[in-house]
């Protein structure tokens, strides 16, 4: 187990594109708050920065190259934050 | 380094790895609650949240953005650069992964100068006249931030141990679970700053 994990060497190239692509993203994101599209702002600067956040844990992070394991377990605690937002706000939208 | 010597060390990769992402996951949970906080709030002083998060400068907000993602790459670069046995190009994204971090801080400490100089900080008596929305707004402005850049500061002492290590070749090809560990831990850094950066900068 050691081995497949000490043998993948991510190419610079890689990090590069992803971090182009987190760039553009950004951007992306304060452009589209400046447009004031009201409601679909917030959603669209958190569909985003969702997007971004998973290609840090992907790629940055390793999620993709380490064993599934790693990510199963991320996946589960985003899932827990997940429910307990939605529960925060189920009381605090019929309340 | 004969293969002979090295029978008997005592390591565990894996379960380094795993312990720092269990650390990761506290982590998140904690920031967690406080992004839950703010939403809470926010949902519930809509026109406050509005009003206040118009004080704050996208400009400064966006360059830190740049600065986080850059330094990000820089340090998981650092991993292949030690995977491919280049010491030097280790040490130099490890250095400017460091010089990030501090540019940073130095944004940040021009950005709360900036506020501290207009009168607004907790129990301010300009915010102590606003209402109670805009004291919330930022009460979590000043928590939140001042949490993350705790984090950034132990980020920086971590690589700079880390650095160290492999100055004296105790981080090597084939060694390398801390490096890798304060990887982790600076992502972790860059991913809440991912969400920091819109839901105080940039939804107004």
């Amino acid at each position: 187990m050691e081995k497949e994990q000490h043998t993948h060497i991510v190419k610079y190239k890689t990090y590069v594109f992803v971090l182009i692509a987190l760039l553009l993203m950004t951007f992306t994101s304060v452009a589209i708050t400046s447009l004031n599209l009201g409601p679909y702002t917030v959603s669209a600067a958190l569909v985003l920065a969702g997007i971004k956040s998973l290609l840090v844990l992907l790629i940055f992070m390793h999620l993709k190259f380490d064993k599934k394991f790693y990510a199963i377990m991320v996946a589960s605690v985003f899932l827990l934050l997940g429910c307990v937002i939605f529960i925060t706000f189920l009381d605090y939208l019929y309340r | 380094m004969s293969n002979h010597t090295h029978i008997d060390e005592h390591r565990d990769d894996e379960g380094a790895k795993t312990g720092m992402w269990i650390f990761i996951f506290t982590e998140l949970l904690l920031f967690g609650g406080l992004f839950i906080v703010y939403s809470v709030y926010r949902y519930l002083n809509p026109a406050a949240f509005h009003l206040a998060a118009e004080e704050l400068d996208t400009f400064i907000g966006t360059a830190n953005t740049v600065i986080l993602l850059i330094s990000s790459m820089t340090i998981a670069m650092s991993i292949s650069a030690i995977q491919s046995q280049n010491k030097k190009l280790t040490l130099i994204l490890m250095g400017i992964t460091i010089l990030l971090a501090v540019a940073f801080m130095v944004n940040k400490y021009f950005e709360w100068s900036g506020k501290i100089a207009h009168g607004i900080y907790p129990g301010s008596p300009t915010l102590m006249d606003a209402s109670q929305g805009e004291i919330l707004f930022f009460g979590l402005y000043y928590a939140m931030t001042g949490l993350h850049a705790l984090h950034i500061v132990i980020g920086v002492a971590f690589i700079a141990y880390v650095m160290r290590l492999v100055v004296k070749d105790e981080v090597q090809h084939d060694n390398f679970a801390i490096l890798e560990n304060s990887g982790l831990y600076w992502h972790l850094v860059d991913l809440i700053w991912i969400f920091l950066f819109p839901l105080f900068y940039l939804i107004t």
